[in-house]
Order: structure tokens, then C-alpha cells, then sequence
């Protein structure tokens, strides 16, 4: 069921305590910012949270790890210049990190969505973010087992929505938001720009509305 | 004074930009080429037009530009060190598990990539001093290192400490196994694989002087 709704806090408010959300954004390309603001405000605790990294300078996912509402981080890299925030956390052991390999999450996630169980990939095979895992010699070459990871939410940023909710992204802004749209069981979108229905050349749609339920216009 | 042995090229080290221009030049015209961060990026200054060398971005572009100056500075168009970067003509966009299918299904010939270590059969160490406070970050490293056709590393030879980073066995934790091709480094170029270690070239010293700066045999190709 597709929603439009009217604000980043009505977007979030079915968020509860205890969530797997996912985040798109690869650096700021692609964050949805405010979506993370209205997040922030409605108070959702013990979250899961799947994002590239884990929060840079004072803003966004970086404050809602310093206030203490991220209980988990599943990302591929936590540690920037200025991730301040997520730093102090982990070293107080106050916040647990899943690391895993940039591909690996982003197939991951895939896989969650496109129903898979799980995979076997050369990435990380004979490394320390492989150890307890099953592996196997396929094609002569080592591999290791892989997990999809599902969400109970995704928020992301796209371009354009139109009607129906088929989305499409800007340049390199697009990073994980197809592949989280397509994850979570719940999908909030935060656009700049709404067209109507038929506005989209279906050719060039980039995530189909079936995989969409919030959508909210950001200026 | 020694004797230089034939493969000395050049009669100093080389510093970073002349070890850029020299891993420029030795990427095949055609490549499809991902550059990591820091002094790998160098290399793209050196590629020329005719080489024809279309350069992959892990955060979803094919076909990048130079780094954006000015006006041509757009948030949503940055590279996997969140440099804002600009297109070129052909450039393709998609999205993350697209971007690292390219680089698992080996469709990138060559990545380049810096290094901590890098052993006689090539595995590489280069995300993690496994230091006990140290947050680790891994990024798009061991996807790099296991899927490119070619992964040439970058890296001085020695650490400030004096220490050799090519090695018989890592002792930093592991990026991949057995996946680096060839170390560029300032005193010489390395072949590395299951057969051990073949010196290419040397810059400003002589294979026998090099070989008692590194504890792994030394071969030449011929």
C-alpha cells in the first residue's frame, strides 16, 4: 500500500523500539537527511541500523548514536576523520558492530530482497571477517557463506517519484537505495520532486513502485 | 660503488608522482580500472586520452572524470572518498550491488590499491593494524582485492621504521589471499604470485642491494 504523505515525522511514525533500519547514503550523496532527522525526533530506541558507514560530524545517524538509540551498527566502514560520535560509543562498548565488506553488505541486502538464503563469495574468504563462518572451494577458489540481511524499514532518498512510486535517483546519490527499497518490509522515500502517474519514462525507472509504501517531498 | 645491475631503470628512487606516471603508463589501453584511495588516485592524473581508460567507482559510476573544480561541484556526484568528481562522455550510473558485481565477477581488469604489507605469494594486508583499540573499517577493500583481474599495489618499500612491507608472511590482518599481481614501490617493481617474488625493475639501487633490504628471495625474469 502506497502512502504520500506530508511530513518526515508522519513518514517515521510507525518506526518502533527494537527496529533493523536501514539507511541509504553512501558519504552525504544520498542521505536521507531529514528522514534521519524526523527519526531522531520520534523517539524510536534499540535500533538496528544498516548504512555504509556509521555517522560523520554532528548530524544525521552521528546524533542518533550519540543519543544512544542505536544499539547495533551493520556497516562496512565506521571509522572517518570525523565519526566522533560512533568512536566514543564503541570504545565505551556501548554500541555493538557488525563490519562487513562494502560488497558484501550491498549483497546482502540484495539477496534479502530478491528472497536468496544466502550466498558464497571469494570476498573476505582467509580473513578475519570470515572466521566462524562455513566456507567452501568452489571453481577451485575459497568462499565464504553469506546471510541476507532484511529490514523492518528502509529510508532512503531518491530524484523523482511518480504516482505509483517508481522511483528514480541522481548520479551517485543512487549507492544502496534501490537495493534497501527492495529489502525492507517497509519502504520511506524522501523525494525533491513529485510527477504525476506516467510522468516517469517507464525505460528509465529505476526502482518500480512495488517496492515503495511512504512517500514524502522534501524542498 | 656496486655495480648496477640490467634491470636498474632509473639512477634514484622514484617519488610518488613518477611511480604514478610509471603505473599509468603500464595499464593497457581499454582497461576498465578502479584506483583506491590516496596515492593510487595519483595514477589518474598520468592516464592519457588515447589510452581510452574507463575508470569504475565503487559508490555505482562507470566512466568518471577528473575531480570537480568550481562550479562543477555537485554533492551527488563524488567518488568512494566522497571527493566530488565529474562524468565524462559514456558514463553509466547503478547501484551498489551492481557496482561491486563488477568488481566480484572480475570485470575490472586492473584496481590498484595501497598497501600495510603485501606477502611473497601476494596476499595483501592493507585495512586493519588489528591494533586492540582500533575501530576497524574495512570499505570496499577485500572486494577490490578478490575481484579485479589484476590488483597492482602501491606503497613505498619500507616502513619509517625501516622495515620491509614485502614479507614472507603477513602479520597485519588480512585483506585477501594470494591476490596482488605487482608492488610498485620506489626502490623497485614486483611480480608477486604462487611462484614467490620476481624484481621487474629497480630504481636507484641494485637487485643484490635490494635483496638485503627484503626478507623473501629475489628472483629476475630471466
Amino acid at each position: 500500500m502506497l502512502n504520500f504523505v506530508d511530513s518526515v515525522n508522519e513518514a517515521v511514525s510507525g518506526i518502533k523500539d527494537g527496529s533493523t533500519v536501514m539507511i541509504g547514503g553512501f558519504g552525504n550523496a544520498g542521505q536521507p537527511f531529514e528522514l534521519i532527522d524526523a527519526l531522531m525526533d520520534c523517539g524510536a530506541k534499540d535500533l538496528t541500523v544498516v548504512n555504509n558507514n556509521a555517522g560523520q560530524g554532528d548530524q544525521g545517524l552521528a546524533l542518533l548514536i550519540k543519543e544512544g538509540r542505536v544499539r547495533k551498527m551493520i556497516c562496512s566502514f565506521p571509522r572517518q576523520s570525523d565519526s566522533w560520535h560512533f568512536d566514543a560509543k564503541f570504545h565505551a562498548g556501548e554500541i555493538e558492530l557488525e563490519l562487513v565488506p562494502q560488497g558484501n553488505l550491498a549483497e546482502r541486502i540484495r539477496a534479502a530482497g530478491a528472497g536468496i538464503g544466502g550466498f558464497f563469495t571469494p570476498t573476505g574468504y582467509g580473513t578475519m571477517l570470515a572466521e566462524g563462518k562455513e566456507t567452501r572451494i568452489i571453481d577451485g577458489r575459497g568462499q565464504v557463506f553469506e546471510s541476507p540481511i532484511h529490514a523492518d524499514v528502509a529510508l532512503i532518498k531518491a530524484l523523482k517519484a511518480d504516482g505509483v512510486g517508481n522511483l528514480v535517483y541522481r548520479k551517485t546519490a543512487r549507492n544502496f537505495g534501490p537495493i534497501m527499497a527492495a529489502a525492507a518490509k517497509h519502504t520511506v522515500v524522501q523525494v525533491s520532486e513529485i510527477v504525476p502517474t506516467g510522468g516517469l519514462d517507464p525505460e528509465n525507472v529505476v526502482t518500480p513502485g512495488i517496492y515503495v509504501n511512504s512517500i514524502v517531498k522534501v524542498a | 660503488m656496486s655495480t648496477a645491475t640490467s634491470i636498474q631503470t632509473s639512477d634514484k628512487p622514484l617519488g610518488r608522482d613518477a611511480l604514478a606516471e610509471l603505473v599509468a603508463r603500464d595499464i593497457a589501453p581499454g582497461s576498465f580500472v578502479n584506483l583506491g584511495i590516496g596515492q593510487p588516485t595519483l595514477v589518474s592524473n598520468y592516464l592519457k586520452p588515447e589510452q581510452n581508460i574507463t575508470l569504475h567507482t565503487e559508490n555505482g559510476m562507470l566512466g568518471m572524470g577528473p575531480e570537480a573544480t568550481g562550479d562543477q561541484i555537485d554533492g551527488d556526484l563524488i567518488n568512494a572518498g566522497k571527493i566530488p568528481v565529474t562524468e565524462l562522455p559514456g558514463a553509466s550510473y547503478f547501484h551498489h550491488a551492481d557496482s561491486f558485481a563488477i568488481m566480484r565477477g572480475g570485470h575490472l581488469d586492473i584496481c590498484v590499491l595501497g598497501a600495510f604489507q603485501v606477502s611473497a605469494t601476494g596476499d595483501l594486508a592493507n585495512w586493519h593494524t588489528g591494533a586492540p583499540d582500533a575501530i576497524p573499517a574495512v570499505g570496499g577493500a577485500m572486494d577490490l582485492a578478490t575481484g579485479a583481474k589484476d590488483v597492482f599495489v602501491m606503497m613505498t618499500l619500507l616502513t619509517r621504521e625501516g622495515a620491509s612491507k614485502i614479507v614472507d608472511a603477513c602479520t597485519y590482518p588480512l585483506t585477501g589471499v594470494g591476490c596482488v599481481t605487482r608492488v610498485y614501490t620506489d626502490k623497485a617493481v614486483f611480480l608477486t604470485g604462487p611462484d614467490g617474488v620476481t624484481v621487474r625493475e629497480t630504481f636507484g639501487c641494485t637487485l643484490e642491494e635490494l635483496q638485503e633490504l627484503v626478507p623473501v628471495p629475489l628472483k629476475t625474469a630471466e
